[in-house]
């Protein structure tokens, strides 16, 4: 798809008129989905799906489309020219735009991932004899995603890779549940295998009837999934300038009130793993490795060039809509076989979900309890605990309850799929809170 | 930029295989944002995407391929692949089907509308929001304001070896209106019904009928007021919720609660099951006897409005909840099969891209005979809330917490001051059970939202929800941090 990507691209290129700069995005997959219910294939199916973006500049203007590549160079290069027409019919009733970031003409980069994934036609074979009479629910995605970035001043970036996750959930009788993921580039199934029996011991927990808990704080402590979740907010209203910017941020009592979180507590991103782009939709490029809280003290935010213009700040090379995307947070010295002796009375939490603000100024995020979530009494594991509320701020959870945090790392992978499949994860540790308020 | 005109029957013809089944479901669809931040423009383009769902069944068992290469040997080479997967699955299929699953329905929908989507120009609409968003900004105070018009359409046709032949053609315009205020540590933001709760089937006779403008300077002010309001009390009191956030109640607690697919599991990995069992259908009682939600895809301009599901069956109005009792699921025809509850036409995808599942359409709240005089002079004390800002429910759609933009205090029985962060939560069933009053058709508000998440693989996909005026006893409401 490089060179489709590439000679599409110059032909739109080539045909500019005087004063136009154009830059064009690739975005697409080749992807198997097997969808899974009671350890059987539900729905089963595969997509070719190839998403051509292009961002036309001109007076001080600008305007964007996209369109479906068929993969047919000639039947593409006709929809496309089609399209940057009418594109060159709109620019000119639309407003100037003071604050366009014209594109870069350098530096070009290069990164494809060669993976050694089951084939298509192997995969029910490989993965469903092992769950056996298991009660094993989940999706299963694999194949081929790219990236691309060009433009008219010579830039060309792209980024391919070749994976696959499972994503899945095993369920007891009882309907409780544990929560597994085997993902990677390179399939080996003994290890699969292994993973599949990890999940079954942890289900064996969950045999144990569920105990209620009644709405209160609890010293509490969060797996590695748990914690990318909560960081996973920062994406939304949180450690964006524009958002800060804009009035819209969580963000704002460590900008404006001088808020630290917790020594305990730094995060950068950190680009090192290759699971994404260094590129961003304008082609620049990123830093390896940046720091954006180092124990507890903001550092910095996530600055596009767009809003760097707008608001007179520096850009970091951040993503338009200035989310993290690839975060790291900085383990700790929490050794796992610790952990539950450490709670002491308290609850230990394998997964959190449907997160969202309560209190976005106040950085209140409410959500619930969800799979190995058990109560810990006496620094050992107790009982599965039913389903509970709860709402609390990260200002607690990072800052004034951060007791410790894990001493090993997880790589927590993205394995959305709206649209087209996610790229990239999230590496933490999990972490042990003084104090957590359950509502409901 | 033209649509790529197909002839799906030429296409079906070359599909060779030996399947017992094949359906082809073509979609293209074009999307117009335009969005104008703070007077500048932040959003202009043409979004489109197009494809073809080739889907086969075979020994029980559907494959599909979903594929934008849409020559005569690009959809035979998908329904090859397609076949190769509904073959190699089948020895461990879930659920052995047959083509009763894909029932054969010919027949077209149409949404409605008077002006075309390209009867206002890109420099007329960014006129318009240009204003819109000065409208907006009612005093220095208002750091941020946002205004979006985004138009929608889609055209989708769906042949099968069985005999569908079905053509639908949509046009959509969502719109929203932003503005947030803030004062020192203090931010407020209101919006035009919450989540972009402001879309509908209509064309750009939309513009005609909502005074963009008066809008705009009335959600500024309120944004403003909302500065100086008082946080929402907490306690346990009477709450009124008005439309724009009784869709979001109704989406969340009622809507995914009944879809069967969840019921059956297929959804627990990802966004949950339910508290609903296959054996509540026509005996719980989920909700007081105030309580009739239907499943209408008839309603006129109503986002999720259509004539047939992505698997072809006809789509009917029925009611899902009568006088608080659960009759019907929201389960397409393989849920039927599956279940054995009756369901509706909800079998649906996202784009030709994705599979379908059992999702909602249009679900509503049907209206019931109090003023909104009355509910108000009924309350001695409570709260009353618009526009959703905040939602979230647990995996069995049971406990559910949500906050509102904009509430009033109900003090004996009258509005009386503002108060900002208006927030509550509670159970589902005995939320709905606690349902006393319902407006009448004057209170009645039609409303959607464009971002319904669900399915693995995921899918994001659009629904409808109208509902009146409601009050709800004896709830759990607080206010901020």
């Amino acid at each position: 798809m490089k060179n489709h990507f590439k000679n599409l691209s110059s032909t739109l290129f080539d045909s500019l008129n005087e004063g136009e700069v154009l830059s064009a995005s690739f975005s697409g997959e080749n992807s198997q989905f097997i969808r899974l219910n009671q350890a059987k294939v539900r729905q089963t199916g595969l997509v070719d799906d190839f998403d051509f973006g292009i961002k036309l500049i001109y007076d001080g203007r600008t305007t964007s489309g996209s369109l479906t590549l068929s993969g047919n160079m000639e039947n593409d290069e006709i929809h496309a020219i089609s399209l940057l027409a009418t594109l060159r019919n709109d620019i000119t009733q639309l407003p100037e735009d003071p604050y366009i970031v014209m594109p870069l003409g350098a530096p070009s980069s290069e990164n494809m991932t060669i993976g050694n994934g089951l084939p298509f036609e192997n995969a029910t074979e490989a993965i469903i004899p092992s769950l056996g009479d298991t009660d094993f629910v989940g999706i299963w995605a694999s194949g081929k995603i790219y990236r691309g970035n060009a433009n008219s001043l010579g830039q060309f970036h792209w980024f391919e890779t070749d994976n696959f996750a499972l994503d899945y959930s095993l369920v007891t009788p009882e309907n409780q549940m544990v929560k597994g993921t085997f993902a990677g580039k390179d399939w080996n199934q003994s290890t699969y295998e292994q993973n599949i029996q990890n999940s079954l011991k942890k289900l064996e927990l969950m045999n144990r009837k569920p105990v209620k808990v009644k709405p209160g704080d609890y010293r509490t402590w969060f797996e590695p999934a748990a914690v990318s979740d909560f960081l996973g907010m920062f994406s939304w209203n949180g450690i964006s300038e524009a958002s800060l910017q804009q009035g819209s941020s969580s963000f704002g009592k460590m900008r404006h009130d001088g808020i630290q979180l917790s020594p305990h507590f730094s995060l950068r991103e950190d680009f090192s793993s290759g699971m994404v782009p260094r590129f961003n939709g304008y082609g620049e490029v990123a830093d390896e490795s940046r720091t954006l809280i180092n124990k507890g003290q903001l550092v910095q935010t996530l600055v596009s060039s767009r809003t760097a213009a707008e608001y007179g700040v520096e850009s970091n090379q951040a993503e338009s809509g200035e989310y993290l995307r690839a975060p790291s947070m900085r383990p700790g010295n929490l050794t796992q076989d610790k952990v539950v002796e450490t709670i002491g009375d308290g609850l230990f939490l394998s997964n959190i979900h449907y997160l969202n603000w309560s209190d976005n100024p106040g950085g209140r995020v409410t959500g619930l309890t969800r799979y190995a979530c058990f109560k810990v009494e006496k620094g050992e594991i107790v009982a599965p605990i039913e389903t509970m509320r709860f709402d609390d701020t990260f200002y607690r959870y990072f800052g004034t309850e951060l007791e410790a945090v894990g001493e090993t790392t997880s790589v927590l992978p993205e394995v959305g799929s709206y649209g087209g499949r996610d790229i990239g994860g999230t590496i933490c540790p999990g972490i042990l809170v003084k104090s957590f308020s359950l509502t409901l | 930029m033209e649509k790529q005109q197909l002839n799906l029957h030429e296409l079906l013809g070359a599909v060779h295989i030996s399947a017992d089944w094949v359906g082809l479901r073509e979609v293209y669809e074009k999307v117009t944002p335009r969005m104008v931040r703070d007077g500048v423009p932040v959003a202009n383009g043409i979004y489109s995407t197009h494809g073809i769902m080739v889907e086969v069944l075979s020994d029980g068992q559907f494959g599909y391929f979903g594929t934008s290469d849409l020559t005569p040997a690009g959809i035979a080479l998908a329904s090859e692949k397609a076949y190769q997967q509904a073959k190699l699955a089948a020895k461990y299929s879930l659920v052995q089907f047959t083509d009763e699953a894909r029932p054969a329905f010919k027949g077209s929908y149409q949404s409605p509308f008077v002006k075309n989507g390209q009867s206002l120009s890109a420099g007329e609409l960014n006129e318009l929001l240009l204003k819109s968003n000065q409208a907006l900004k009612v005093s220095d105070k208002i750091v941020s304001a946002s205004s979006i018009i985004q138009v929608l359409e889609t055209q989708f046709k769906f042949v099968s070896s069985n005999g569908s032949d079905i053509t639908q053609d949509f046009l959509m315009i969502e719109a929203d209106l932003s503005a947030t205020a803030v004062d020192g540590a203090n931010q407020q933001t209101r919006t035009f019904g919450g989540m972009r709760g402001n879309c509908k089937q209509i064309g750009m006779e939309y513009f005609d009928s909502v005074d963009l403008i008066a809008q705009a300077t009335r959600i500024g002010e309120q944004a403003i007021e909302l500065l100086d309001a008082t946080d929402c009390p907490t306690g346990e009191m009477d709450v009124i919720l008005a439309p724009d956030q009784m869709m979001l109640q109704i989406h969340e607690s009622v809507g995914h609660a009944l879809e069967v697919d969840r019921i059956l599991g297929d959804e627990r990995n990802y966004a949950g099951w339910s508290f609903v069992k296959l054996e509540d259908f026509g005996s719980l009682q989920y909700g007081s006897e105030h309580m009739n939600i239907t499943f209408d895809p008839t309603v006129s301009n109503e986002f999720a409005s259509y004539g047939f599901d992505d698997g072809g069956l006809k789509a009917e109005r029925e009611y899902i909840i009568k006088d608080g009792k659960l009759l019907r699921g929201l389960g397409g025809m393989e849920s039927q099969i599956r279940s054995g509850v009756d369901g509706v036409a909800n079998f649906r995808a996202s784009n030709w891209n994705r599979a379908p599942i059992d999702r909602m359409a249009n679900l509503n709240l049907e209206p019931g005979n109090s003023t909104r005089e009355e509910m108000i002079e009924s309350v001695e004390k409570g709260v009353y809330m618009e526009s959703n800002r905040s939602w979230s429910i647990d995996d069995y759609r049971n406990k559910f917490q949500f906050g509102c933009e904009y509430g009033k205090l109900i003090e004996n029985g009258k509005l009386t001051k503002t108060v900002k962060n208006p927030n509550y939560r509670g159970i589902s069933n005995p939320f709905w059970n606690s349902l006393k009053r319902v407006g009448n058709q004057d209170t009645f508000g039609i409303y959607g939202t464009p971002n319904c998440g669900k399915g693995e693989p995921n899918q994001v996909i659009r629904v409808g929800h109208a509902s009146p005026l409601c009050l709800f006893e004896n709830i759990q409401v607080f206010g901020g941090a």
